[in-house]
């Protein structure tokens, strides 16, 4: 008798402990989840999948998931071709309801991306379809990546190479000199929490030149309060003739306390190329989802290389083409050739009012060419 | 009376005994030749030289020449010999550069704008073999060889072991040679006279495979040099869709791009702080 019980006892209670650590583990609670009940649930779930980049588990939250490559649909959420977003972590959403009805809804997702160049926002207005057996699912868009045609583009642009000095040789032996750039304008400006100093800047020389401004707030007895540099608001790398805006900001401090700025641009010589050329295009000001007013336009990047992480950088000009703003932005999608890629760089309410015209430059990062 | 006699005679055998060696260098010493100094006294003594980067120390017998070698003396300066028996002498002298026997020729900058006044300075500085700056005057030669036309020449005599001349950059770009010389002596640099901003920029525009193509007619400045490739032009298109704007650099003297037009567009092109000319397409032009 006893001989039958005890693997039956035993038997059971290897089936409650399992029971117990599914339990632990929540198991239930995922079981619940799987089965999103409202539509911004489902987008929840899907997003909390991508977040830990378990694109099979965000994939099966899909209604679509038959017309939506897996890989396509990774790609689009955790990047690609060394693309920002390929460095980035999702760090946190927000979901809210736009639009429901009993059969379809549209939800809106605030992605947070934490990158390397700062935090990143990702506003995408999601559709969710209900199954019919009360799940909800989120419809992915189809939109198709375009595919470039095998080809050859030929690229010779001019690419600049420097020797510099040898530390052998002997005192006199003649150097080539550094750049001479030259800041065509500046502009200082209170904001609510700081000063910043904009302006631009532009590359005299026919050599390439790597470009820095800095700038230093000074007391009225001629002390310097506050130095900082351009940092990532500019476009580092000026090809001859070539010009960029650039911002210097100084949190915390206010007009009232300095009296004159001291500005000072530093050029480099360095290795350059002319290619990629980045076209932008359909430039206009708008106002986004969020209701801020943004600069946008669509990047091209005319080589025959990808251009993993862009840059943009735009200057803002008020009726007299004095230079009112200057905001920049990351692109966390690459810059595959020939094909166009949309920006948005936000400006201030009050700032956008006043704008007439603007100018954008793109700065790139590519992994073999930075 | 006796003994004060007799400690006068012990105080002058003893001052007699502790008079110090004399040393006599040479009027004029020259950098790393070898010269001799002459002392006096008797007996060993320890010689010091002293000298602006180096210091020597040796045994000598006093009373005869101390020889100094060449390489003990490369460097041009003030120099200290001391000697030392039972009280130590010290003597200063001076070491002048040796002959001229090499040029420095500094030449800033080493790219320049054409027609650009007094833009250039040539520096030569005149050493000895042991990199002593000659202070003697020296007759130093310079001549600039523009790319074309005849070659200028000047000379100057040097000041403190420099000489320099200031140059105006040619209106025709191209590299420009720089050379200085002191007899055989003689040194060259290169300045690039690079073409200056664009003058007269035009563009023009030509129906092309993605819409239009617009490019600029040959950018050159305005002495007729052609403005170097890679010169970022900037073209801007406006039309119902936006703006366009595309940063393109100079190819083969021209800056070229295409563009999508949708119904009427202006399209205008700027290269630094220098505007041109402005299209307007689909309308009047």
């Amino acid at each position: 008798m006893m001989k039958r019980v005890l693997p039956i006892v035993l038997a059971v209670a290897t089936v409650v402990f399992i029971w117990i650590a599914w339990v632990q583990s929540g198991g239930i609670e995922r079981h619940r989840m799987f089965s999103a009940r409202s539509p911004e649930e489902a987008v929840r779930l899907l997003l909390t999948a991508a977040k830990s980049r378990n694109w099979d588990a965000a994939y099966s939250r899909l209604a679509n998931a038959g017309e939506v490559e897996k890989a396509a649909f990774a790609r689009d959420l955790g990047g690609s071709n060394g693309s920002l977003r390929t460095y980035a972590t999702l760090e946190n959403f927000n979901v809210w309801g736009l639009h429901a009805d009993n059969q379809e809804a549209t939800v809106r997702a605030k992605l947070h991306y934490s990158t390397a160049v700062g935090p990143l926002d990702d506003v995408r207005d999601i559709k969710v379809r209900n199954d019919g057996s009360g799940t909800w699912k989120v419809v992915w868009p189809t939109s198709k990546v375009p595919k470039l045609a095998p080809q050859v583009i030929p690229v010779n642009y001019l690419r600049w190479d420097v020797i510099n000095r040898g530390a052998e040789d002997d005192w006199g032996v003649q150097n080539v000199d550094s750049p001479q750039v030259r800041i065509v304008s500046m502009n200082a400006l209170q904001r609510p929490d700081r000063v910043v100093i904009l302006g631009e800047v532009v590359n005299e020389d026919t050599v390439p030149a790597y470009v820095n401004v800095n700038a230093a707030l000074l007391a009225p007895d001629g002390s310097p309060v506050a130095q900082e540099t351009s940092f990532d608001k500019i476009s580092h790398t000026l090809l001859p003739k070539q010009v960029s805006p650039y911002r210097i900001d100084f949190p915390g401090m206010k007009l009232q306390q300095i009296k004159s700025v001291r500005m000072d641009a530093k050029a480099m010589l360095v290795p350059a190329t002319a290619d990629p050329v980045i076209a932008v295009t359909q430039q206009r000001m708008e106002t986004d989802a969020l209701g801020k007013k943004v600069l946008r336009g669509e990047l091209l990047n005319q080589s025959g290389q990808i251009v993993n992480i862009p840059h943009v950088v735009a200057s803002y000009y008020d009726a007299n083409g004095k230079v009112i703003w200057v905001s920049d932005g990351y692109l966390d999608q690459e810059l595959l050739p020939q094909i166009p890629v949309g920006f948005a760089v936000d400006l201030p309410d009050d700032v956008a009012g006043k704008v007439q015209t603007y100018h954008v430059v793109v700065n790139y990062y590519q992994k073999n060419n930075s | 009376m006796r003994t004060w006699l007799k400690s006068l005679l012990v105080s002058l055998t003893f001052a007699g005994l502790a008079q110090a060696a004399e040393l006599r260098p040479p009027a004029q010493a020259t950098a790393g030749s070898p010269f001799s100094i002459a002392s006096s006294g008797t007996g060993d003594g320890t010689f010091y030289l002293i000298g602006p980067a180096q210091i020597s120390k040796r045994k000598v017998n006093l009373g005869g020449e101390i020889s100094v070698q060449g390489h003990e003396v490369e460097q041009a300066g003030t120099y200290t010999a001391i000697v030392c028996a039972d009280q130590c002498t010290s003597v200063h002298f001076y070491v002048r550069p040796a002959q001229a026997s090499r040029l420095s020729l500094l030449v800033h900058p080493s790219r320049v704008r054409v027609a650009a006044s007094n833009a250039i300075s040539a520096v030569a500085f005149v050493f000895d073999r042991f990199h002593n700056l000659v202070l003697t005057p020296q007759k130093v030669d310079f001549k600039v060889v523009p790319p074309e036309g005849a070659a200028i020449s000047q000379s100057k005599t040097t000041a403190n072991g420099t000489a320099w001349i200031r140059l105006t950059s040619a209106r025709k770009g191209g590299p420009a040679k720089v050379r200085a010389s002191i007899g055989d002596l003689a040194e060259m640099r290169v300045v690039q006279q690079v073409a200056s901003d664009a003058c007269n920029l035009r563009i023009k525009a030509v129906p092309g495979p993605k819409g239009i193509a617009v490019e600029t007619e040959p950018v050159r400045d305005c002495s007729g040099n052609f403005v170097p490739d890679g010169t970022v032009v900037s073209f801007t298109k406006t039309d119902a869709s936006g703006k366009t704007t595309v940063d393109a650099p100079i190819k083969r003297g021209v800056a070229r791009v295409e563009m999508a037009v949708s119904g009427p567009a202006r399209i205008s092109v700027a290269s630094g702080v220098v505007n041109g000319n402005e299209l307007s397409l689909g309308g009047a032009r």
